[in-house]
């Protein structure tokens, strides 16, 4: 197998991104690790984001993606390894911290708050005022024109910015949520799962979104389960498994068959295999998962 | 050919439609007040009728009185419900508020408006601790505030009788700025003849502030936040703790002014009033549209909530039945309001 996993050395020595032949990343992260008192649940992740690319983190349940943007966006701390901006090592205390070093994350479930018209979830907590002392006001129309004009560059067309932003759908939800981050001036854009409750469509047109946001030169870091989302919009691949990092790879690297091999791990398809034949009667499933099982164990053995 | 041809042009105002504009009338039936609206000019109608004597203008002032003490504290109730949280203390918070004033004054002989000080840093005080235990313990508005609700009752009792020596506080009226105070707290205006309250004046001031913090300030766009969803507010750099412990200050100050007009009124407080004044406030606000579970309301809608209930307080006085009535009426008008607030709201946004 051909998967080549990207030298951890030469990029931790800050040399040269293969992707961007730049000297220093965006963002990067080197062998951080979090525990909640006696359970680990991050170990060893070193990754990186550029301007312009999009670092996929992928994951089942309970690997450690949540973990991950927790510190990355300012709510948890790491206590192991090391976080860089702009290859200066920091550590954030707040979301408000992070957000002030660029970094904007677009939560999956609380991106917006529902009765709110659209123009305000779009300035919330950082609103256009005019005027001064107690005279102090927001500067409406400035903020509904700027909402309006940036959900239009962003491609989405909206009826009214005064409606309620519970009235959108989910996936346009995420893309005011996506333009808001941009407009605000993120470098970097976390995208935490935004489509894992979106259907095969508005998946699609999150997707556009998140590629607008690359193009505009945001890094982008979007996490998600499913590699089919991830592989045609991400540029290096981060896979997460039980809280530790079981691969990276770019692009040119890894097709997607490998990556979703990577994903559903070998020892699990053996036992799904397993546990089909106890049941019977799915020959034709079962012979796929096997021929399947015996590719990744193949796969692994040789990267070894 | 000809078919394909027209199609899309024939679609296009199809489409228009779907994402066509809300009419200025249904903008105005998406309003959180609409259904008191509807409400009051309902009970405005039947009160006309009723009772002939609800016209005239010196019953009207009066209305707008009995309006105005439970509307002055329906302002912070409101936006306070606004921003997700409860009180349960300010009916006594409120009562704690005047005999803070009245008792400090008497037991040191100050000038009262010392005492007014003094209430007004209790007052705020109240508020800091209720949203502070609130932020720091994470329990629901609803404990916190009952606590303090039971041991202000029990403060204000307990010190009125060990200090003062009865259940009512002493007299004040004789001390120093006691005229000025009651200028203040407590006069009436005449307009055009007739004698309307002080406190009607402050009502319709605090409205008009606390509409424009709404709905004009970033303090307000962080209120609806905060109330709306607090993750989602912290997440994008709200100060939600901060916004919530200034609204339970907000309602602290609304109850020392309505403290300060109960005491200033006469020159005493009795130490057990104000309990379960709290749910008028409560009702006005909700009367008024605001959503008990935050996020969702406005300021005029908890003025139109106290104005209906002033008017069936009065109303059913004009219209010479047993007051007993009263609280029956309270009762369905809270249910009728909310249910119009509900199936309007619904319609609106369903257009």
């Amino acid at each position: 197998m051909n998967a080549k996993q990207i030298d951890q050395k030469t990029l931790l020595q800050n040399e040269r991104d293969p992707l961007t032949h730049t000297p220093v990343h965006l963002l990067s992260l080197d062998t951080v690790g979090k525990h909640y008192g006696n359970i680990v649940a991050l170990r060893d992740v070193t990754m990186a984001v550029d301007n312009g690319r999009v670092t996929c983190v992928l994951g089942d349940n309970g690997a450690g993606k949540s973990t991950l943007i927790k510190i990355i966006a300012g709510l948890h701390q790491h206590d192991e390894g090391t976080l860089n901006i702009m290859g200066e090592e920091r550590k954030f205390s707040s979301p408000r911290d992070a957000l002030d070093a660029g970094i904007a994350t677009v939560y999956q479930d609380l991106a917006v708050v529902p009765l709110m018209p659209i123009w305000r979830n779009f300035f919330l907590g950082s609103e256009l005022t005019t005027g001064f002392g107690p005279f102090k006001r927001l500067d409406v129309q400035r903020m509904k024109d700027i909402t309006k004009k940036e959900l239009a560059e962003m491609g989405i067309d909206l009826r009214d910015v005064e409606q309620p932003i519970g009235q959108l759908s989910g996936g346009e939800r995420q893309c005011v949520a996506i333009a808001r981050a941009v407009y605000f001036g993120a470098k970097v854009l976390i995208l935490d799962e935004p489509t894992a409750a979106l259907g095969v469509k508005q998946s699609g047109v999150v997707l556009r979104y998140i590629l607008q946001a690359r193009d505009r030169g945001l890094g982008v870091v979007f996490i998600t389960h499913n590699p089919h989302h991830a592989f045609p919009v991400g540029d290096r691949f981060l896979l997460l498994k039980r809280g530790k990092s079981i691969g990276y790879y770019e692009k040119k690297d890894i097709t997607l068959e490998e990556l979703t091999a990577q994903m559903a791990g070998g020892a699990e398809l053996a036992e799904l295999a397993h546990e089909l034949e106890s049941l019977g009667g799915h020959t034709e499933t079962l012979h796929e998962v096997q021929a399947e099982a015996a590719a990744v164990q193949a796969e692994s053995v040789h990267t070894r | 050919m000809a078919s394909t041809a027209t199609l899309p042009s024939h679609r296009a105002p199809v489409i228009d439609e779907r994402i066509g504009r809300r009419s200025p009338l249904q903008s105005l039936l998406g309003r959180p007040e609409v259904g008191a609206l509807v409400g009051a000019v309902v009970l405005f109608v039947f009160f006309s009728i009723v009772a002939p004597t609800f016209l005239q203008p010196s019953s009207f002032a009066t209305v707008l009185y009995g309006s105005s003490t439970i509307g002055i504290m329906a302002v912070g109730v409101a936006l306070l419900m606004i921003g997700g949280e409860f009180d349960l203390s300010t009916g006594v918070a409120v009562i704690s508020s005047a005999i803070t004033a009245s008792l400090f004054s008497w037991y040191f002989s100050f000038n009262v408006w010392v005492g007014v000080g003094l209430a007004l840093a209790v007052s705020l005080a109240i508020g800091f601790v209720n949203g502070w235990i609130l932020a720091r313990t994470k329990l629901p508005s609803f404990i916190v505030t009952l606590a303090t609700f039971l041991m202000l009752t029990g403060l204000n009792l307990a010190l009125t009788r060990l200090i003062g020596g009865s259940v009512s506080t002493p007299s004040i009226a004789n001390l120093d700025g006691f005229a000025s105070a009651r200028a203040v707290f407590a006069s009436a205006v005449t307009i055009a003849g007739i004698e309307v309250k002080i406190t009607v004046f402050y009502w319709i001031a605090m409205v008009l502030l606390a509409s424009w913090v709404l709905l004009r300030t970033r303090v307000g766009n962080w209120i609806f936040a905060a109330g709306g969803d607090a993750n989602a507010a912290r997440a994008v750099g709200v100060p939600v703790t901060k916004t919530k412990i200034g609204l339970f200050m907000a309602v602290g100050f609304c109850g020392w002014v309505l403290g300060m007009h109960n005491l200033f009124a006469f020159d005493a407080v009795q130490s057990g009033e104000g309990i379960g004044n709290e749910f008028l406030y409560i009702i006005a606000a909700v009367i008024g549209g605001c959503l008990l579970t935050g996020g969702y309301g406005s300021a005029i809608g908890g003025a139109i909530g106290a104005f209906i209930f002033g008017m069936a307080n009065k109303g059913i006085i004009y219209a010479q039945w047993n007051p007993d009535w009263f609280k029956f009426f309270l009762g369905l008008m809270l249910l009728l309001a909310t249910i119009v607030n509900l199936i309007v709201k619904r319609r609106a946004e369903l257009k």
